[in-house]
């Protein structure tokens, strides 16, 4: 712009150079660096202590065949599908319900999100208290009457992932009510009076006219969910620690228990790159759908 | 929101007002509509408090009556020595202080970490908004797509730089750490924030001589009190409720109050103590839920700042 000429341009703008230093060392030496480091460190035989010994894929062939790992992308994909499903089902319920200008809207919504203020070593923990079946829910309706009734999902690893599940959704669904309720308020009060005077009931002005419109929210509130499924890993430690038996371990935890406690880098550099990989697989196409478009339009 | 029937009921009212009594139409409070409504909020409500009422009941119950007792139960002999005991004496491992050192550690980790990130992504913001330089588009871009990066793809190359650097397993690194991961979501907020801003104010600063700094310190901090305090509200509990970095970049005699936590309750050894295990809970939840009641409408747009991630 400016058409002086200077004697150094490296120097030109000194000051925000300067300043930007920390985050052009993040984003190179950590993000750009550190990932490239694990990709290619994951076709080694790294074990104690990161070795540049290369084997193939031999890594990812031992990593598809440990049960462990199995089980761990099979919870990973239930409780993804259960998070996906009902945090949104839910969340736009409650936001729906919300926006009906009722009274105490506030304290509704300050009661709705406030799990989302915890951690999940908190939420997991209230949980795995509530479900003992001891203790819990259980024994509560046991000693109504109704002896043989049974709800243990943390102590039934056929079901265990789901009840990890419910507190996910308790803790995580505030925060999709907040983004949907948001979306219902930026939606023209005149679409509502078109609709009413058109003698269109509710639910269809809803399910045909408001969600369309909000396919934004929707998609950004998509793109949040996915990314916490993947990184789920404190509520199982909390809860379950990945019990019974292997019955809730998640990929996370994988990548973790290998790196630090099995002394197996090479597994958990190839988990972890696998993990990389699922979040490329969901993020590249809505990158793709959102600013691929926009530029050439 | 007003339904029809209503709507033309109000035409109607409003008709007969000349000679008709005066004042606002009395409301069906109990119409089918409002019950259904309110009744599934309430219902909601409930299922979203119960796990909070059940921490503080079984918090305040002596072990005895946890083991006979209904959980829903409200205590009928209220001690509070769970809770002295959760803070002071129960153990992890060897030591016995209870959670009164997770909870110094944790401020000893929060406090810098909250000031650091923000010190950091403010003025990185700012640069990005009002400084622009060749190049810096592109580091952004890379911060914001790193973003989505699973932690655990980066965990290890981080132990690796830090135990270089000879800070692994210290607070300072796990400071270092923080202030790393929070960086793409502050300086998405706050060059935003700083992007709209006026222009005018920028460039009249510029015309009176104030410099990079100069401008950042008198003009935009003072102008931006509101984002910074919602960048506070979202790192303290972020940074509060982390677990995975507490875990993985500190040793047991430094481990923040969510790890130290998990490992009371979680410890196999010993007797369950359940009433000393929520007080334990509440106590770690305590400074997030407060963080949360008394920032109200900011702690939303905090979040949802912070959601918004793309």
């Amino acid at each position: 712009m400016s058409s002086s000429q200077r004697p150094s341009k490296l120097f030109r703008n000194l000051n925000a150079k300067v300043a930007s230093i920390p985050m052009i060392l993040t984003a190179l030496v950590v993000f750009v660096g550190g990932t490239a480091w694990t990709v290619l460190y994951s076709f080694t035989n790294s074990k104690l202590l990161p070795r540049l010994h290369f084997v193939g894929l031999d890594q990812y062939h031992r990593l598809w065949s440990t049960s462990r790992w199995l089980v761990s992308i099979e919870n990973l994909l239930i409780y993804g599908a259960i998070s996906l499903v009902f945090s949104l089902v839910i969340g736009f319920l409650l936001a729906a319900l919300l926006d009906q200008k009722i009274r105490f809207e506030d304290t509704f919504r300050t009661i709705f999100l406030y799990p989302f203020a915890l951690s999940f070593i908190v939420t997991g923990l209230v949980w795995q208290w509530l479900l003992n079946p001891d203790f819990g829910i259980q024994r509560v309706v046991r000693d109504l009457g109704w002896t043989s009734f049974s709800f243990d999902p943390l102590y039934n690893s056929s079901i265990v992932i789901y009840g990890i599940s419910i507190a996910a959704l308790w803790q995580g669904t505030g925060l999709i009510m907040c983004l949907m309720l948001a979306g219902l308020r930026g939606i023209d009060e005149d679409i509502w009076k078109a609709a009413r005077v058109d003698g269109i009931p509710m639910w269809k002005t809803y399910l045909f006219i408001v969600i369309p419109m909000m396919r934004p929210v929707f998609i950004t509130t998509l793109v949040i969910i996915a990314a916490g499924i993947v990184k789920v890993y404190d509520l199982v430690v909390a809860q379950t620690s990945g019990g019974p038996g292997i019955a809730s371990e998640v990929p996370a935890k994988y990548v973790y228990d290998y790196m630090f406690f099995a002394q197996n880098l090479g597994q958990g550099f190839a988990a972890s790159t696998m993990m990389l990989l699922s979040v490329v697989i969901v993020i590249v196409p809505w990158a793709y759908l959102e600013f691929g478009g926009r530029k050439r339009g | 929101m007003v339904d029809v029937a209503s709507l033309s009921a109000g035409t109607e009212a409003r008709r007969r007002d000349a000679a008709g009594p005066s004042g606002p139409r009395p409301r069906h409070v109990l119409s089918r509509r409002n019950i259904f409504l309110y009744g599934t909020l309430i219902v909601m409500a409930v299922y979203y408090l119960l796990p909070l009422y059940v921490m503080i009941v079984t918090s305040l119950k002596g072990m005895p009556e946890i083991r006979l007792g209904n959980i829903f139960s409200p205590p009928v002999e209220i001690t509070f020595e769970p809770w002295v005991k959760a803070w002071a004496t129960a153990c992890t491992g060897l030591n016995c202080d209870g959670l009164s050192r997770g909870f110094w550690n944790s401020v000893r980790i929060t406090v810098p970490s909250v000031l650091l990130s923000i010190a950091i992504a403010s003025v990185n913001g700012y640069a990005l908004a009002n400084w622009r330089f060749k190049g810096a588009d592109t580091f952004f871009v890379i911060l914001i797509v790193g973003a989505f990066i699973p932690y655990q793809v980066m965990i290890y190359p981080i132990v690796i730089i830090l135990r270089e650097i000879g800070i692994y397993g210290t607070l300072t690194g796990l400071v270092i750490v923080h202030s790393i991961f929070g960086m793409p979501i502050l300086t998405l907020l706050f060059r935003n924030y700083f992007t709209s801003m006026p222009e005018e104010l920028f460039r009249a600063a510029r015309v009176d001589g104030a410099g990079f700094w100069g401008i950042y310190l008198r003009i935009m901090l003072p102008m931006s009190l509101p984002i910074f305090v919602v960048a506070i509200i979202l790192q303290v509990t972020g940074i509060w409720n982390d677990f995975l970095f507490g875990v993985v970049y500190t040793r047991p005699d430094t481990y923040p109050m969510t790890v130290q936590l998990n490992n009371i309750v979680n410890s196999v050894q010993g007797v369950k103590e359940y009433n000393v295990n929520m007080a334990a809970t509440i106590l770690t939840g305590l400074v997030p839920l407060i963080v949360y009641f008394i920032s109200g409408k900011l702690f939303v747009r905090g979040i949802a700042a912070g959601a918004v991630k793309g």
